[in-house]
């Protein structure tokens, strides 16, 4: 396939995902706002959403005051910040467009209607129905088109791309989200245990749809070094760091035995999954949760940036 | 003016009413209800729209995409008309493409003076930058698409030659298949020679016009402008019909005057680009240097002798109304034969007489801009105004060259479905004519039919609409190939 489709198709899973998770630290955000003291402490749970959006800088040029409404506006329905809930569907539905003939017809009409919808809303009328019936229509839109594309789409290359397009957006996702809740989270080993504590862990679980896997798996209280266990280490979770990597790999290297060729990016994720495979939670946070994560961070930035020399910007 | 009527015989039937072509078809048109039409034309619109299959309005705000409307009853036409046709069409476009070898080679038929030699060299589609470059089998036109008009039983007229990028063959293909979703009975009824094969035909002679120094199996790729062009649904079909690769300028990339694609698993050669690209935008190395859709170097591996290019470039010059009047000379000129399908008579009016005859009788007359498309810029004297027909005469005295005039031609008409029931209107035909190792012709092409009464322009932009069109089959079987 042209390597144009494959960028296309890549791009248009993760701007999807990248919709989805947006939608879900907002949601998260919004959540703990409304818990009063408990979601205030620190400075309030919006901050932390810039952050991890990676919007923090962006938002701050834009201006304006950091009320709670802003932030939303700013991270779901500004067209000009590339990062929003709109611009990601935005250019998913353009990725999408650019390749209806490379992708099925069912897949197309979703992506499309989930757009012309969006199109069609304001911030105001949002507010007004209540914010988590607009951020749970995003997430099941995602989960419709992703789960559409996968029941209609043929195995091979555009089905693999897309895929790859989903893990590493997902992967990032997870890393930042972890990385930094952890960092505000736990500020002093005091705090921990604390009603605060509780909140605050247990809304980081939601955000990746995981506090009740937590409960089934540890069947403990919530703790700082499980969650991070759960969320990078643990193969059977599906938005961890290791379930994503396992996929990735699993595809890259049927890319490489189709085309028969010593791929740099291959090397590289299949080095990431080894470190995933064998790591322990205990020598990791020894070492610094902190450092590790932003190690896995930008080691799939790197990856990011080979697959689309290797596969999808071939010169 | 009483147009000849392909289906009813009138006085000219011999006791017939329904002329031979149509009487299968009518026999089993008289057992369908009327609201039954009705509900399969529905079904048509829902079909065309599911399949996507537009086209852009340019002029006209807000959503430019629209669906050309498809009339249900199709254009029948019978095999030895076929025949006879397709004998004059394979004759004119070797012809045209014999004159485009020549003007870009020996320039033989300008010194012969059989054409004034300014109308080919100062023309803007001729490109100097072809002179002497050497192609494949010396065909420029690869694929043709002839507009014919027919004003009575044996009267069929070349209104337009379109030997640059022709398109519409998409829609010779689906309404076919609309047609056959729509009432499989009917064609139990009557025999129809197929025209799904048309994208084999088409693979067929690209590859077959492969540059000679390719020697495995040719790659062939269909070059798009992209998502904005209004012919994009019909670049995506005819890809995946031929399961090519659609590229975009940015697809391609050229290495020592060789072309590639970019794959995901690396640079692929490429021998032959069917490119749906106007000359202008093909390589901005070449020619408009703005050109971000184009393909640099493109032009250099071309006269390199490394790809082929379908349709060549420069074909322009050939298919111009200012050249127009000459195809039946060249006809005479390269082949020595007397031409199969006639010219309409046209008035050229850089000729001082024509142009006086043109403006003494414009109300009666077509005239058309020498370099306009799409029945944009055109003047249908007896349809228009007093004001209309000044505001024309002007334009044509200040630039008396750059217009043709026509007799205004009774278009035959075709029973067409329409508000108020079956009703005949105005109807031309587009057939393609593919040239590689040997020439082909699918039995069909695209018949446009005005939709307003009376109406004799059929351009999809000025509420023109399609029909099927039939070609009856009989015992002999190069229907079919269209090879003979």
């Amino acid at each position: 396939m042209l390597s144009r489709a494959a960028d296309n198709l890549y791009w248009m899973m993760r701007y999807t995902e990248r919709a989805e998770n947006m939608a879900r630290i907002l949601d998260v955000a919004h959540r703990m706002a409304l818990q009063g003291n408990v979601g205030q402490e620190r400075g309030g749970p919006w901050g932390p959403a810039l952050i991890i959006a990676g919007c923090e800088q962006a938002f701050a040029l834009h201006g304006g005051p950091s009320s709670p409404r802003n932030v939303i506006d700013f991270l779901a329905f500004n067209p000009d910040n590339p990062s929003s809930i709109l611009a990601c569907l935005k250019a998913a539905r353009e990725n999408a467009r650019a390749m209806r003939a490379q992708i099925t017809s069912e897949a197309w009409q979703s992506i499309n209607a989930a757009w012309l919808e969006m199109r069609g809303l304001s911030h105001t009328s949002v507010e007004s129905d209540g914010y988590s019936i607009f951020f749970d229509w995003v997430r099941e839109r995602s989960h419709l088109f992703r789960g559409v594309a996968e029941g209609t789409m043929p195995r091979g290359d555009a089905y693999n791309f897309m895929r790859l397009g989903t893990l590493l957006e997902r992967a990032d996702s997870t890393a930042r989200i972890l990385d930094v809740k952890y960092h505000i989270l736990l500020p002093s080993v005091a705090e921990v245990g604390g009603a605060v504590d509780y909140y605050q862990w247990a809304a980081l679980l939601r955000s990746v749809s995981s506090f009740r896997i937590y409960r089934q798996i540890y069947r403990d209280v919530i703790k700082p070094t499980r969650v991070a266990e759960l969320l990078v280490l643990r193969a059977d979770m599906p938005r961890s760091l290791h379930a994503c990597f396992a996929e990735i790999v699993e595809i890259m290297q049927e890319l490489r035995e189709g085309y028969r060729r010593n791929y740099l990016s291959v090397r590289m994720a299949e080095s990431m999954l080894m470190k995933l495979r064998y790591g322990n939670i205990d020598d990791i946070f020894a070492r610094g949760l902190h450092e590790y994560l932003t190690e896995m961070v930008d080691a799939n930035i790197e990856l990011g940036a080979q697959l689309a020399r290797d596969f999808m910007q071939v010169a | 003016m009483t147009a000849f009527d392909e289906m009813d015989a009138g006085t000219a039937g011999n006791g017939q009413s329904v002329r031979l072509p149509y009487q299968a078809y009518k026999r089993w048109l008289d057992t369908v209800p009327a609201e039954v039409l009705s509900r399969r034309r529905a079904e048509a619109d829902l079909l065309f729209r599911r399949l996507g299959i537009t086209f852009a309005v340019y002029g006209e705000g807000g959503d430019t995409e629209r669906l050309i409307p498809f009339d249900l009853v199709p254009r029948i036409i019978a095999a030895k008309e076929w025949r006879r046709l397709r004998r004059g069409l394979k004759q004119r476009v070797r012809a045209l493409n014999a004159f485009l070898n020549d003007i870009y080679h020996g320039q033989e038929i300008l010194r012969a003076g059989k054409i004034p030699a300014e109308l080919v060299t100062r023309n803007e589609a001729y490109l100097p930058a072809m002179h002497n470059v050497a192609i494949a089998r010396q065909t420029y036109t690869h694929i043709a698409g002839i507009d014919i008009v027919r004003t009575g039983e044996n009267d069929f007229y070349v209104l337009e030659d379109n030997a640059r990028t022709p398109s519409g063959v998409s829609y010779m293909l689906e309404n076919r298949e609309a047609m056959m979703r729509l009432f499989p009975d009917v064609f139990a009824a009557v025999r129809v020679a197929p025209v799904g094969h048309y994208p084999d035909s088409l693979l067929q002679t690209l590859r077959e016009s492969a540059p000679p120094n390719c020697d495995e199996e040719p790659t062939v790729a269909l070059l798009t402008p992209g998502v904005f062009n209004s012919a994009y649904f019909e670049h995506v079909f005819l890809a995946e019909q031929m399961g090519i690769e659609l590229v975009e300028g940015n697809d391609l990339v050229v290495k020592d005057d060789k072309v590639y694609m970019r794959m995901v698993g690396g640079l692929k050669r490429v021998d032959v680009i069917y490119r749906r690209l106007d000359d202008a935008f093909l390589d901005p190395k070449a020619f408009r240097k703005d050109s971000m859709i184009g393909v640099p170097g493109l032009f250099q591996a071309y006269k390199a002798g490394n790809v082929t290019l379908a349709n060549a470039v420069g074909t322009g010059v050939a298919d111009d109304k200012s050249v127009y009047p000459y195809v039946p000379d060249m006809v005479r000129f390269y082949l020595g034969e007397e031409p199969l399908l006639q010219n309409v008579p046209t008035h050229i009016l850089r000729r001082p007489d024509d142009l006086k005859y043109t403006l003494e009788h414009l109300p009666e007359l077509v005239v058309k801009e020498v370099h306009g498309s799409g029945g944009y810029g055109m003047l249908v004297g007896p349809r228009a105004s007093k004001a209309e027909i000044e505001a024309f005469r002007a334009k044509i005295i200040a630039k008396p060259e750059a217009y043709i005039a026509q007799p205004t031609l009774a278009l035959s008409t075709c029973p067409t479905f329409v508000e108020s029931g079956i009703a005949p209107r105005h109807v031309d035909l587009r057939p393609f004519v593919l040239t590689g190792e040997v020439m082909r012709v699918v039995p069909g092409g695209l018949t446009r039919v005005a939709l307003r009464e009376g109406s004799l322009v059929v351009n999809s932009s000025q509420g023109g609409g399609t029909k099927d069109t039939w070609v009856l089959e009989d015992e002999t079987p190069d229907i079919h190939t269209g090879e003979d």
